[in-house]
């Protein structure tokens, strides 16, 4: 089905069955601990075998040797394999440093070898016996260091390297007010609770691999490309995901490493990336140097906005593409942004929830507040002066909607705005510093191709089936909700079945495409369905009315059950897309208030209130949709006061490695969360007329902590994370 | 994981003996920190002995009016004691303070004196650490240091002791009590059993190959208020970037010791005397000699500002 115009009424706008807050209905597999996540599938082959990884100890240089005898004679070990005996390996397209690596080492924790043997134990004991001797050589692991040959990068997924729109430096120089500032984001960790773990399987050249991936046609496609077989040899079955954040977008070395080591052993392998490896082996939010200039008018109206962002990644990597937002999110007739990247050696930086706008936003939001402040104007009431209901680069471009001032106003009437102290440090509660702060919440919604196929059983029960993975998001729950009402049938006579490279090739679950794309296909597969009974039982399709488990069509009526008395009726299509993304920009909105605490004493920082409200869409699942929100709250609380993977500059490295030295939040730290959502739908998005919601959520929350801390204490903190240090000297005596 | 062989001990003095007698032996009680450490080879003992079955997980009162904690008392059950609560609070809330409650549940009272460091250096076998690998030298010196010792360290190791539960200990003056291989049983004032690191880091105590703690003795109850303030990056789960264990009497005097600043838990007796006169005049001394690096010279102030929101608090 191609989507080419604005959507009309149809099936879903019933409402029966979408949008309604329905508990997922995977929920009680998985508080029965009974979903199985691919390192616990034991039933799905026999004599699996276990893999442990050895990664690089070293972030850049070669490996000189490597002395496998003692390890190969270690107890159970079946096999062992390295870059030197694994055979030619290809790459696939969406990783950049190679998954195994060897004799050069691209960076820490690299894979190098995997051990193989017959318990998890007898494999981890061998590895610590796989003697290899490196040869160090010098890299790049400073950011700041490496700033000033940063280059201008190929255009990529983000957008161009530099854009322009009117003469921004004439501009700011004759604006009134000027606001140039420098803010800093740390790398972050995914530090997602499942480690990536996979199970491969070999029959004859096929290979099979339990494993838990969000993108699965990436991941058998990079599979095949890797280990240069046939696209078609590859099966790849991923249908829970103890979450994944971005970094179970692509193949990975558990994946590889799983496959490789099955080939060397003759047996199945599992393989699951240990803890101490997540953060130097995997993918991370790569760090940023943003400097924001901003020119005004005394009354608030920008006239110059530029946004300049510098990160760093492996040779082949993209940049964090941070400025994105600041070409969308507020008015202004001249305009900059600048992307540049730095050769670095550390760790591949690649995707993070809403990566360029987490970042960008990080930083933008708090310069607004900085603004704000030079202006004397509320930054609720700067914000919503410099709304703008085009594309400011282009102006006849549209929003297809944009409620971000109606997000700012009922935000802050509920929060109790009005009730904030605009000087600094004047509120205090007890021994607590009181600070409130505001940011604008953006990220686009990004529409492709999305396929499934469904099934009509002479029981009358609908079963969906598409690559789609859930990785806690709910996508199990609003495709059956899709199907349930696209079918007239209750969510209990739906099936969905997910991640499954056999099925077909979804969106996936990836920058907050998957919730509207996903079902967006599945209403496509849907609608050939319902043609499909209409056509069989003789029926005009477009009379057709699917309710109740019947179909009526004039005064005739079937049950469904019975249209498929005999034999499956199945239909498969795609959701495709035509122009109305680049006729019209879709973007989702909202507005993060947080209220902080900060120990007068020792600057300790507490979040004390948060409040996010949204505008994404027609909600599908509001009780699933909060739950993305308010976990993308939680995630931003993180960003702003204590994620931040530490780079040993010497060693090349990020040093704090497992989760007692790289903290994210913990319940002590999330006070009682509100959210909601205003009424939203958007037709020019899909048939759903829904957006992603998902990252939406962790836009700009850091912000309003940083604004909220600043707020409390009157310090301006511009490096992330804001932590008790960079506090205590400006705490009152 | 290197193999290892295991056996339970008997006895104490049995167990100290089987120690003794054994290559690279280790005790194992709760588990929390040695088998984590096992998993990374970052200890590699040939030889476990389990004392979980020797009956040392009472707590008694002792004839001097104190009470006698037996060292496999589990931190949870430790903390909860009402005799604890109502007499050595300042014990109660450091050890409500540290891990989470499962791992409460688990640890017991001597593994958590005998804790070893957080310092991710440590935690990382590529990297050089004098502690794990005596003479591989210290890459926490010129590296990451935030959490690192701020005073008492050395050329060799800039660590920390990660408890919190030996910090009060150190305020209330707690006497360990062991049992050596040859059966002897001595005391040691807690003050004496851990050890700064000077040129050999990976010596924590003054404990004997072998010396099996058996008990920590509280001694009477010393009364005043009685305060440990913890403070910390996240609310809860996260080591001290800085703790102060204070006991302050009704006449201005009492006691004080910081975690998070030094290889042991820091404790001047010597800059008590200063109480009364607040807390810049007690950390000027409690901290005279304080080398600390660019990342956690914060501690000083933090140090000082925290204690004096205790002293305040303990005044009313």
């Amino acid at each position: 089905m191609r989507f080419e115009h604005p959507a009309t009424f149809n099936p879903i706008d019933q409402l029966k069955v979408i949008g309604h807050p329905t508990s997922r209905i995977e929920g009680p597999l998985k508080t029965t601990g009974t979903a199985p996540y691919a390192y616990e599938r034991h039933d799905v082959v026999p004599n699996q075998a276990y893999g442990y990884v050895i990664g690089s100890a070293i972030g850049k240089g070669r490996i000189a040797a490597i002395d496998l005898e003692a390890a190969k004679g270690a107890p159970g070990v079946l096999a062992i394999v390295t870059a030197e005996n694994a055979g030619k390996l290809g790459k696939g397209e969406r990783n950049a440093a190679p998954l195994l690596g060897g004799p050069e080492i691209a960076h820490y924790h690299q894979a190098v070898a995997i051990v193989v043997a017959g318990t998890f134990e007898q494999a981890r004991a061998a590895a610590q016996l796989v003697r290899i001797d490196y040869a160090k050589g010098d890299g790049r692991f400073d950011l700041a260091a490496g700033r000033d040959e940063a280059i201008a990068p190929h255009p990529s997924f983000g957008g161009p390297a530099d854009t322009a729109v009117g003469d921004f430096a004439a501009a700011f120089a004759a604006a009134p007010v000027q606001l140039d500032a420098t803010y800093a984001t740390p790398d972050q960790s995914h530090a997602m609770m499942e480690p990536h773990a996979s199970i491969a399987a070999w029959d004859g050249d096929k290979l099979t691999v339990w494993t838990s991936n969000q993108m699965i046609a990436w991941g058998a496609e990079d599979m095949a490309k890797t280990l240069g077989i046939p696209r078609d040899n590859v099966r790849l079955v991923s249908p829970y995901i103890g979450g994944g954040f971005g970094g179970k977008l692509f193949l990975r070395a558990d994946v590889l490493l799983a496959a490789l080591g099955a080939r060397a052993a003759r047996r199945p392998v599992k393989v699951a990336l240990q803890r101490p490896l997540m953060f130097n082996n995997t993918t991370h939010r790569p760090a940023t140097i943003q400097r924001i200039r901003i020119g005004a008018e005394r009354d608030g109206r920008i006239t110059a906005i530029g946004h300049e962002s510098w990160s760093g990644n492996v040779s082949g990597g993209e940049p964090e593409t941070a400025v994105s937002q600041t070409r969308l999110l507020y008015a202004g007739a001249n305009r900059m942004t600048a992307t540049r990247l730095a050769a670095l050696d550390l760790p591949e930086g690649n995707a993070m929830r809403a990566p360029g706008e987490a970042s960008g936003m990080m930083a933008l939001e708090i310069a607004i507040d900085e603004l704000a402040d030079k202006l004397g104007i509320d930054p609720v009431a700067l914000r919503i002066a410099n709304d703008t209901q085009v594309d400011p680069e282009h102006p006849q471009r549209k929003f297809s909607q944009r409620q971000l001032v109606q997000c700012l106003n009922e935000g802050a009437a509920r929060f109790g705005w009005s009730k904030r102290n605009p000087k600094p440090s004047q509120v205090r509660d007890g021994r607590w510093l009181i600070g409130m702060g505001v940011a604008a919440a953006f990220r686009n919604n990004l529409v492709t191709k999305s396929a499934a196929r469904v099934r009509l059983d002479r029981q009358g029960r609908v079963t969906v089936e598409t690559d789609m993975t859930d990785i806690g998001t709910g996508s199990y729950t609003i495709i059956a909700q899709t199907a349930a009402e696209m079918m007239g049938v209750p969510l209990e006579e739906v099936s969905v079945r997910l991640g499954d490279s056999d099925f077909p090739v979804s969106c996936g679950s990836g920058g907050q495409w998957g919730g509207n794309n996903s079902t967006a296909g599945v209403y496509a597969a849907c609608v050939k369905l319902r043609e499909a009974i209409a056509q069989k039982l003789g029926f005009n399709s477009a009379e057709a009315v699917f309710a109740d488990g019947v179909v009526r069509s004039g005064n005739r009526s079937v049950s469904l059950a019975q249209a498929a008395a005999g034999g499956d009726l199945v239909a498969e299509d795609a959701i495709e897309y035509g122009d109305l993304a680049k006729t019209y920009q879709q973007s989702t909105f909202g507005a993060h208030f947080v209220e902080v605490g900060v120990d007068a004493d020792t600057a300790e920082i507490r979040v004390r209130r948060m409040l996010a409200v949204c505008a994404a869409g027609r909600i599908l699942n509001p009780k699933a949709a909060r739950s993305q929100v308010i976990g993308a709250m939680t995630m931003g609380v993180g960003a702003a006061l204590m994620e931040d993977l530490v780079v040993d500059k010497r060693h090349g490295l990020f040093i704090n490695h497992d989760l007692a030295a790289y903290e994210v939040p913990v319940h002590a730290d999330i006070p009682h969360q509100d959210m909601i959502f205003l009424d939203e739908t958007d037709p020019i998005s899909s048939p759903m007329k829904a957006k992603g919601v998902a990252e939406l959520g962790i836009c700009g929350v850091a912000a309003a902590v940083a604004n909220a801390v600043h707020n409390a204490t009157g310090v301006r903190v511009r490096d992330y994370p804001i932590t008790l240090d960079k506090l205590i000297a400006a705490m009152p005596v | 994981m290197r193999s290892f062989s295991y056996e339970r001990a008997t006895s104490p003095g049995a167990a100290a003996a089987a120690a003794a007698g054994t290559a690279n032996a280790k005790f194992i009680a709760g588990g929390t920190n040695l088998l984590d450490l096992m998993k990374l080879e970052i200890e590699t003992p040939a030889h476990l002995i389990d004392v979980n079955g020797l009956a040392l997980d009472r707590i008694d009162e002792t004839a001097d009016g104190g009470l006698r904690i037996g060292a496999l008392v589990r931190n949870t059950d430790l903390a909860a004691d009402r005799r604890v609560r109502r007499d050595y609070a300042v014990l109660s809330r450091a050890l409500l303070a540290g891990a989470s409650g499962q791992l409460r549940n688990k640890a017991t009272t001597a593994g958590n004196l005998l804790q070893r460091t957080r310092c991710p250096y440590f935690y990382d076998a590529n990297l050089p650490c004098n502690k794990r690998k005596p003479g591989s030298g210290c890459a926490a010196i010129g590296g990451f240091s935030r959490q690192h010792a701020v005073i008492g360290a050395s050329e060799a190791c800039i660590a920390t002791h990660p408890s919190d539960m030996a910090v009060a200990m150190r305020v209330l003056d707690v006497v360990v009590e062991t049992v050596r291989p040859d059966g002897a049983t001595r005391s040691i004032p807690i003050a004496d059993l851990h050890r700064l690191p000077g040129d050999s880091p990976e010596i924590e105590t003054t404990l004997q190959p072998g010396e099996l703690i058996t008990a920590v003795a509280l001694p009477k109850p010393v009364g005043g208020t009685q305060a440990y303030r913890k403070v910390r990056d996240r609310a809860s789960y996260a080591f001290a970037l800085v703790s102060v264990a204070a006991i302050v009497q009704g006449d201005g005097t009492g006691r004080v010791a910081l975690g998070g600043v030094a290889h042991k838990p820091w404790r001047v007796e010597a800059a008590e005397s200063e109480l009364p006169r607040g807390a810049k005049a007690v950390t000027a001394r409690l901290l005279a000699d304080a080398k600390p690096t660019k990342d956690n010279a914060y501690k000083l102030p933090l140090a000082e500002r925290t204690l004096a929101a205790v002293l305040r608090e303990a005044r009313g």
